[in-house]
């Protein structure tokens, strides 16, 4: 490149633009090794009437040897990875393609194919991991009912609360997706010829600016929510009856 | 009074290094202020280029203590001052003198966008929800900060294959404009290269319009390819119904 030698060094920025990727390195990372402990332990996760969202909706078959957390945690986590925002913060974070903004990438110059090649061309199914997530978060839902049906009848549980609002922040991350603003509006021209779509376009649009709050919000959920689980599984606390 | 210290690259495409002046703080100075302070007392032959100092022309784009940004928008209390301030060109773009660099690769690209194309016999009617989503894209000033910053184009030098986000933000205007009635999804896969963008938001960080331009513009143009190319129920659901677009 034409330009001065010290352009050339890895950025010429003096803020502190390594701490945003180092944090999201060390979330992300923390997450993943959390849920693939808690999906592979094949334990602690059902304290009636309260089932952790890990194992939601649970599968009992015979012929799978395995936790049957792995029948169905592919798909949150492929609709995560593949979600446009994680895309960037693991880029940034775990590939330093870049880390920072002006800040020299990780790969040798013009090594580079992005998503344009495999493996990364398959981000493009992003709206399929869509799908089969919305899929897992309709049991998420029957799940937290359930979770009101107690031994005496109808109650409601602090573990009720919990797994209600991982429900619903998993619905608002859902519902600010890309490729769901996408499909409900966003491949439309015209919108005057559509006014309904074009009403829930910008609904999903607004939910859309906040997609990295709910991706994070909803990451903590569903952590929480598997923790309070395995912590009332153990005996460390006890649920508390609010009604 | 405070005095600021700045260092501005000084050079050519033959190389060239830093040099250091003190310029006199004001009260509401930006970068450009003491550009021209430094042109009109020390070094008259220093090469700038601006023309609005109103962040409206687009033409005052430098590196600002590392990041792309204006000189003519960026304040010198919003920096640092216990070092020196440095000013370099915009990396991504050839040399000319100083800080000013040639932009043109830029004008030529956009050349090749397949143009507004409206249907022959055109109602001119348009409603405002229609084209609202274009305005957004519209108050592009082409400063090519956001080309400056992508990595793809900067570290990578990927200008054959990568249009850039400031020509993704055009292709969107004309590919969301309700009277446009082409079909730009096999360009923007093939020539426009948007498979190499992997949202990594720089482009959007560095707008000093504040255009979305990864939310707004380049990933809706990527559910589009995607709609085509990657979705084979869409892909269906476009043979049965028939595309809107040629
Ligand atoms: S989001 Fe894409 S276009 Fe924008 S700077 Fe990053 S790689 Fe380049
Ligand atoms: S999109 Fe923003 S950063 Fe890019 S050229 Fe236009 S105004 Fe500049
Ligand atoms: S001088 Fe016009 S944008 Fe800075």
């Amino acid at each position: 490149m034409a330009n001065g030698t010290a352009q050339n060094a890895v950025t010429l920025r003096r803020d502190t633009w390594w701490a945003a990727p180092l944090i999201t390195a060390v979330v992300l990372g923390s997450f993943g090794i959390y849920s693939t402990w808690r999906a592979l332990s094949n334990a602690d996760f059902l304290v009636e009437p309260y089932l952790s969202p890990f194992y939601s909706p649970y599968i009992l078959a015979s012929w799978w040897p395995f936790s049957p957390a792995l029948l169905i945690l592919w798909a949150p986590l492929g609709f995560r990875a593949t979600c446009y925002y994680y895309r960037k913060a693991y880029y940034r974070s775990f590939f330093l393609a870049p880390p920072a903004c002006a800040v020299r990438p990780l790969a040798k110059e013009g090594s580079y194919a992005g998503e344009s090649k495999l493996p990364f061309i398959l981000q493009n199914i992003h709206r399929y991991f869509f799908y089969a997530a919305g899929v897992v978060l309709f049991f998420l839902w029957v799940d937290a009912f359930k979770a009101l049906k107690f031994e005496d009848g109808l109650g409601v549980g602090v573990g009720t609360l919990v797994l209600f609002a991982n429900a619903a922040l998993l619905s608002l991350y859902s519902l600010s997706c890309h490729s769901f603003r996408h499909l409900i509006g966003g491949n439309l021209d015209v919108f005057s010829k559509c006014p309904t779509r074009f009403m829930l376009w910008g609904k999903a649009s607004a939910l859309n600016e906040h997609h990295m709050l709910w991706a994070w919000v909803s990451l903590f959920g569903v952590a929480l929510a598997d923790l309070y689980v395995f912590l009332l599984a153990r005996g460390v606390i006890t649920d508390v009856r609010l009604i | 009074m405070a005095v600021v210290k700045m260092r501005l690259y000084r050079g050519d495409s033959n190389g060239g290094a830093e040099k250091e002046y003190e310029v006199p703080l004001e009260e509401g100075m930006v970068v450009l202020d003491a550009i021209h302070f430094i042109q009109a007392n020390y070094d008259g032959d220093l090469a700038v280029r601006w023309n609005c100092k109103a962040a409206k022309c687009g033409s005052c784009s430098a590196e600002i203590n590392g990041m792309p940004k204006l000189t003519c928008k960026t304040r010198l209390d919003t920096l640092p001052l216990d070092k020196p301030v440095t000013v370099y060109p915009i990396k991504t773009f050839p040399i000319i003198k100083d800080l000013v660099t040639d932009v043109s690769w830029n004008y030529k690209v956009r050349k090749t966008i397949p143009p507004f194309t409206p249907a022959k016999d055109t109602k001119w009617v348009m409603y405002q929800e229609d084209v609202e989503r274009g305005q957004e894209f519209r108050k592009c000033i082409e400063c090519f900060l956001c080309q400056d910053v992508c990595h793809i184009l900067r570290n990578h030098d990927k200008k054959n294959e990568f249009i850039g986000p400031r020509m993704l933000i055009k292709i969107a205007e004309l590919e969301m404009h309700p009277l446009d009635t082409l079909d730009r999804k096999e360009f923007l896969r093939d020539q426009a290269g948007i498979g190499y963008c992997n949202i990594t938001k720089c482009c959007t960080e560095v707008c000093p319009e504040h255009i979305h331009i990864t939310d707004n513009a380049i990933i809706p143009l990527k559910e589009r390819v995607a709609d085509t190319y990657f979705d084979p129920l869409q892909w269906l659901l476009e043979k049965f119904k028939g595309s809107p677009k040629q």
